[in-house]
């Protein structure tokens, strides 16, 4: 374009370096959708949503920290914590999702993505691992803020941290069971299409279609069909599993005999969105 | 050496659409012109040799490898250039062109730097850092093929980078694949519906139709044997036709021209000694080259 460049001119040289596998390439793809997610390296307005949803995560976590310090008053413990964040979780993942797969159909990048040594399981596995990793990054830092105010305020020195740290890592776990379901659940819709808009209002609807289902089920006036209701949402599910795995029944879901098959339905749930995602994008990929 | 063989190679779409029927051809390293109508089996064939789509029979083979079985070692060997739209409005080419070099295996700071090469050499400068959805077609053009040059390929399948080009950016697309060919020493194929505009940069030229091979050849033996002589005169055209074929010239008539092929040497005088016995007005007498075109008018008149 500018004639200046011919005085620069070395010619063309040719790449001798190395030639990275697959493994790096799935990295890559990680990497750029995990700043993609927080909307690092994008434009000011790709910052906005993500970082709104996480300030307020953060501002939750820091008040429920600094209250329990000085008033001895537990607003969450670190399970709760999510599920009232659950809301903040869907807007989140409604605009990530779309974010990261509608995003690349609509302007017709697969092409270039599948003409390269990658296939569509690398690529939807990257994808899921990033928007995964976000989810928990979202839940997981304030669950960790928490511990540190609890941690610095403990009046039982070192046995003290060490109760809260027994309590910390449950909360990681069902932290890590939310970002995988709600990273899978947002990312299938998300690849039906390729308008942001249409994909980010699609997310929400599922997640917040299925609630009133389980206020539905929840009130017939059959004990199993109570015991089962949590199954039709997927923030009922997850306190079902949480129920399960805690032997508790007082969580606003008592799942009675029925946990285990909270359980399965988490893991096939989870196991069927990526099926159908690989599937969707083996096609895809082909063209 | 030969970088594309294929034999017999036949894609049969679900519907039973033939997209490819029994291609068979080898093709030389250089710059090559795959030309055809459209859906005549160009994208198809170039789907097929990055390994996007099977073949349902017959074989292909890029630098000796089966883009079937052995498909990331054929594409970490190629670049490809689509023909649609496919770049994201919202980021820079700098960081688009960097990304989508490290998808093809290049470290980090390599993906970086070539990247940045790869946008100097189809003459992105300090746009480079602007983001995509402010270019001009021609820029959009030029960051689709630094894409597909990132990773330093053999072999670079185009699929019509002209299009949607003016006049000027057409030429400086051609004059860039051009480049590519020569002095970058990566093979090209360049896929159009426009023959006339890729003979101009093309060392061979498959020539495709309804999925068969028209024709394949180097363009230097397409137009070897194809100079021909084109005279006119303003009156006594049936004379002069006659004489010569008299003196055992091959004489076609195009319009009011007579068109005789150039066989030897003395081909030119006994055209002027017959013009000067006859005592005719001349008007034109020039040597004319083939264009690759009128090798294929009888079949192909509606495209080219």
């Amino acid at each position: 374009m500018s004639d200046a460049g011919v005085i620069h001119d070395i010619g063309y040289q040719r790449y001798e370096g190395p030639r990275l596998g697959r493994s790096a390439v799935f990295g890559a793809i990680y990497q750029h959708g995990l700043r993609a997610a927080f909307g690092l390296g994008r434009s000011a307005k790709a910052k906005i949503f993500p970082w709104l949803v996480v300030g307020i995560v953060l501002l939750v976590a820091v008040i429920n920290a600094a209250v329990k310090a000085q008033a001895n008053i537990i607003l969450f413990d670190y399970f709760s914590f999510d599920d009232t964040m659950s809301w903040l979780v869907i807007f989140f993942v409604a605009i990530v999702a779309p974010e990261l797969v509608s995003r690349d159909m609509r302007s017709g990048v697969l092409p270039l993505y599948f003409s390269r040594p990658l296939r569509a399981f690398d690529y939807i596995g990257a994808k899921f691992a990033a928007l995964a990793t976000a989810v928990f990054l979202l839940l997981g830092v304030p669950q960790l803020i928490m511990f540190l105010g609890g941690a610095f305020t403990t009046k039982k020195g070192a046995s003290g941290v060490w109760n809260e740290l027994l309590d910390l890592l449950p909360g990681w776990g069902y932290s890590v069971l939310w970002a995988l379901l709600f990273a899978s659940i947002s990312l299938l819709v998300a690849s039906i299409t390729g308008k942001r808009a249409f994909a980010a209002g699609g997310i929400v609807a599922v997640f917040l279609m299925t609630a009133p289902i389980v206020g539905v089920l929840s009130i017939l006036p059959s004990s199993t069909s109570q015991h089962l209701a949590g199954l039709a949402s997927p923030m009922s599910l997850l306190t079902g599993v949480q129920a399960w795995l805690r032997g508790r029944n007082d969580l606003g879901i008592d799942v009675g005999d029925f946990g285990v098959i909270y359980g399965i339905e988490l893991f096939c749930l989870v196991f069927a969105c990526l099926l159908l995602l690989l599937a969707r994008y083996r096609k895809v990929a082909s063209l | 050496m030969t970088i594309i063989a294929t034999q017999s190679l036949t894609k049969t779409y679900g519907g039973g659409v033939t997209a490819l029927s029994e291609l068979t051809v080898d093709v030389e390293a250089g710059v090559i012109g795959l030309v055809g109508a459209n859906g005549a089996g160009k994208s198809t064939f170039i789907k097929i040799m990055l390994g996007l789509t099977a073949p349902t029979s017959g074989e292909v083979r890029v630098f000796g490898i089966d883009p079937v079985t052995e498909t990331d070692k054929v594409r970490a060997r190629v670049g490809y250039m689509p023909e649609n739209d496919c770049l994201p409005p919202d980021v820079s080419a700098s960081e688009f062109v960097t990304h989508l070099g490290r998808l093809s295996g290049l470290p980090k700071t390599a993906a970086r730097e070539r990247a940045s090469e790869a946008l100097r050499h189809v003459g992105l400068y300090e746009e480079r850092y602007r983001q995509i959805g402010g270019y001009s077609t021609g820029m959009k053009q030029r960051v689709k093929l630094a894409q597909a040059l990132v990773h330093d390929p053999d072999l670079l399948l185009l699929d019509e980078p002209t299009n949607g080009l003016d006049p000027a950016g057409r030429d400086a697309m051609l004059n860039l694949v051009h480049r590519i060919g020569n002095e970058f020493g990566i093979s090209v194929v360049v896929c159009s519906h426009l023959l006339g505009e890729v003979e101009r940069i093309c060392d061979s030229l498959i020539a495709i139709e309804g999925g068969r091979l028209l024709r394949a050849d180097r363009i230097s033996a397409m137009t070897a044997a194809s100079d021909v002589l084109a005279v006119e005169v303003s009156e006594g055209t049936d004379e002069l036709a006659d004489i010569l074929v008299q003196r055992e010239l091959t004489v076609t008539r195009e319009g009011r021209m007579l068109l005789v092929p150039l066989t030897n040497e003395t081909a030119y005088d006994e055209i002027l000694r017959a013009v000067a016995e006859l005592d005719l007005p001349l008007h034109r007498l020039d040597q004319r080259r083939h264009r690759v075109a009128e090798l294929f008018t009888t079949k192909e008149t509606a495209d080219v």
